[in-house]
């Protein structure tokens, strides 16, 4: 797709950041001490400390990669909503207050508030750099993503752009401007993805995603074929194709057409009635590296954006257009209706690589259930585990996100700990809910691009004018903006405060501490431009998913058992993170999904499934179970050493 | 640089009673939680039935979400209650 730089989108991107370094500059002459570096120095209120969680949350991954997920895969994107919010639960119920009550700067202080133990403190340190560089690393790449369509510029110039912005607000105040860029950016998020919905609803449902007649949208053709006594395809217009059912096409269920010199490629669909060819999309990359297009380059506009319903109902009669519609009225018509879903299938042809997308119209109560992208129906073990292992790494990785776990500490008791977390629900509840109209709204506006489906949120603002796309962009760079420097916060607070100053005893002044964790999150923010580069075009959400599932596998079931289980020793605490870290990273190195990124057959992986919470982290707590009963000291021989002291 | 809170915290006689409290509606939630991942590993196609208009699957997934809000209300009512008659 080709994007049209506007010089509002610029000038709303270019305030956003002067705004946030100015408030940066301004809140660091106000940020002399550690706590104050590390905590806000533990006194932002707690309303907005809980508008400050939903800026943290509600990341790259969230906004962008869940609506593009919704947009293109209907309910399962969702699903992502639903599993991050109920990780919530556990952060409130069993998380929030106690974090507060143990804890200083770090998570790896109140992991070891009991114990003062090394191993404690460098595998807790460990953890959090870990899981805080592969949280970052979506972000950044989110951040080349949107300066394409918002500035122009590659991706490399939005990481970099990005990268120094969040070095020099971290660097200048750390927690303090943090929280207040997450409070801004979470307000301004939730505020105005509510007026992209109330115009979704507005414009309601419509069989021509033409918004009103002003904007283009091609028609996809659907063409009458023969197949003669010979076997040869008769298409009007073109000339006949003999052995149309083999080569790497016809084997794919596809037929390539010439016209005019421009190959066009056709999903065949055989019926009773005859044999039909649907338009397709495709995009070919030879071996030199250079792609088309649908058979043109990629500035000549023939990769067009799609999502269309092609049969629209409301309340069982067949309408060609809705009007504007509740929320609830939204869902039941497409529900009834039959919305055209894109299929991709790959086609090698000699060293070409094709991606074909093909039309899959899709009956609306199909597409808001699961099964589309997650395999649940008829689904073998291996699927089931897959899909309920990620479901458990969504809901026990939030309570585990040391970025996340952070803000209890700005907060002045655990009464406002809790408070900020209820209203950290109800803005992320509420902005959740908001996905699914946001991107089904995407999906039948014809705006989805079908090679980076992460821009449908944006490019659905933009189809209701360049303001309201100017502002969403802005917001969404904000996003990134906004939890890279809570990453990088909570990282430069792990080498600084965890490793630095507890683990090798260095002692430091109160002023050297602050510039350490300044000097570390340089050096973090610059490990993150290069990891953002090198990582351009992986799936988003894929990277959050592992970082959720390292997280929860390595500091949840440490944080869970301190509280709940009184012989718990630091060893099994140190043993279950190294454990829970190892596996989770193990896992997913050697999963099917991460040998495709190798180059290799996803067949040829040791293990069948993608998502390794599932054993990950009982692995993580029968660890620590097992490590901490076998290094409990003995109350017989205590009670004798001490009479021997005596 | 020693651990603790990086505010003092007073002594919080509610302490035990909000944990256990907090337990109580973790396994509420967590059970409801897993009735939705059952459903979707065992039956999806149930998702699809039509209930109250919407499938089963928008009612449970808008259900898990403001019953998540709801939980957190009640928490914080009963956690307020709590501290106000253990700490006066």
């Amino acid at each position: 797709m080709i994007y049209t730089q506007s010089p509002l989108a610029i000038a709303l991107f270019v305030s956003f950041v002067l705004f946030v370094l100015g408030l940066s500059f301004y809140l660091a002459r106000r940020t002399k001490s550690a706590e104050g570096y590390y905590a806000a120095g533990g006194n932002i209120h707690w309303f907005t400390n809980g508008i400050a969680f939903a800026g943290d949350y509600l990341s790259a991954a969230s906004f962008l990669g869940i609506c593009g997920m919704i947009a293109t895969a209907g309910y399962d994107g969702w699903m992502y909503s639903i599993g991050y919010l109920a990780g919530w639960m556990v952060a409130l119920f069993l998380v929030a207050e106690p974090m507060k009550r143990l804890g200083k700067f770090t998570f790896t202080d109140a992991l070891d508030s009991k114990f003062n133990s090394k191993g404690i403190q460098l595998a807790a340190a460990l953890s959090t750099l870990i899981v805080s560089v592969f949280y970052l690393i979506p972000q950044m790449v989110g951040a080349g993503v949107l300066v394409q369509p918002l500035l122009g510029m590659p991706h490399w110039v939005g990481v970099v752009i990005v990268g120094i912005v969040v070095t020099i607000i971290v660097a200048t105040a750390g927690m303090a401007s943090t929280t207040y860029v997450q409070f801004f950016k979470g307000a301004l998020l939730l505020i105005f993805t509510t007026i992209v919905v109330i115009g979704v609803l507005s414009r309601g449902l419509s069989t021509a995603p033409d918004q009103g007649g002003t904007k283009d949208y091609h028609q996809f053709q659907s063409l009458q074929a023969t197949i003669s006594g010979d076997g040869t395809l008769q298409v009007p217009g073109y000339a006949p194709v003999r052995d149309w059912q083999s080569g790497p096409y016809g084997e794919a269920g596809f037929v390539k057409l010439s016209q005019d010199g421009v190959d066009k490629i056709w999903k065949v669909e055989q019926s009773a009635s005859g044999v039909t060819l649907e338009e397709t999309l495709y995009v070919k990359t030879m071996h030199d590296g250079t792609k088309l297009y649908n058979g043109s380059t990629k500035e000549e506009g023939q990769f067009f954006p799609v999502g269309h319903i092609k049969e629209l109902k409301m309340d069982g009669k067949e309408v060609a257009q809705t009007g504007a519609v509740g929320p609830l009225a939204y869902l039941s018509a497409l529900q009834e209706s039959t919305i055209v879903l894109w299929g991709k299938k790959y086609v090698m042809e000699g060293d070409a690589k094709t991606v074909v997308y093909y039309q899959k119209p899709t009956p609306g109560s199909r597409m808001l259930r699961p099964g589309l992208k997650f395999k649940v129906d008829n689904a073998s073990g291996t699927d089931k585990f897959n899909f309920i292992s990620l479901m458990l790494a969504l809901f026990c990785g939030t309570a585990a996100l040391p970025h996340i776990l952070i803000r209890y500490y700005t907060v002045p008791s655990q009464a406002a700990a809790r408070k900020s977390t209820i209203v950290g629900i109800a803005a992320i509840g509420f902005f959740y809910i908001l996905t699914l109209f946001l991107g089904i709204g995407a999906m039948t506006s014809g705006v989805i691009n079908l090679t980076d489906n992460n821009m449908s949120a944006p490019l659905l603002a933009l189809s209701f004018g360049v303001v309201l796309f100017s502002i969403i962009s802005s917001i969404a760079f904000a996003t990134v903006l906004g939890t890279v420097s809570g990453l990088i916060v909570a990282a430069s607070g792990a080498v600084a405060h965890d490793l630095m100053d507890n683990f090798l005893g260095m002692k430091m002044t109160d002023s050297g501490k602050v510039m350490a964790g300044k000097i570390t999150a340089c050096v973090v923010g610059a490990i993150a431009i290069y990891l953002g580069i090198v990582f351009e075009g992986m799936n988003v959400s894929f990277l959050v998913g592992w970082a959720f599932a390292v997280a929860a596998s390595a500091n949840l079931p440490a944080i869970l058992m301190i509280l709940f289980w009184k012989q718990t020793t630091a060893k099994g605490v140190a043993a279950s993170i190294i454990v829970g870290l190892v596996s989770a990273l193990g896992l997913i190195l050697i999963s099917p999904d991460m040998y495709v990124r190798y180059g290799l057959l996803p067949s040829e992986a040791p293990i069948a499934f993608n998502s390794p919470a599932l054993i990950s982290i009982p692995a993580s707590f029968l660890t620590l179970i097992l490590v901490s009963l076998m290094t409990r000291k003995q109350p017989e021989l205590d009670a004798a050493s001490e009479s021997a002291n005596a | 640089m020693g651990h603790g809170p990086a505010v003092k915290l007073g002594k919080d006689n509610a302490a035990s009673y909000k944990t256990r409290l907090g337990i109580y509606m973790f396994i509420l939630y967590t059970c409801v939680y897993a009735g939705f991942v059952t459903i979707n590993a065992v039956n999806p196609s149930l998702m699809q039935n039509v209930v109250l208009g919407q499938t089963l699957a928008v009612v449970y997934g808008f259900f898990l979400i403001v019953f998540a809000f709801v939980l957190a209300i009640v928490y914080n009512q009963l956690c307020n209650a709590a501290e106000r008659r253990m700490n006066s």
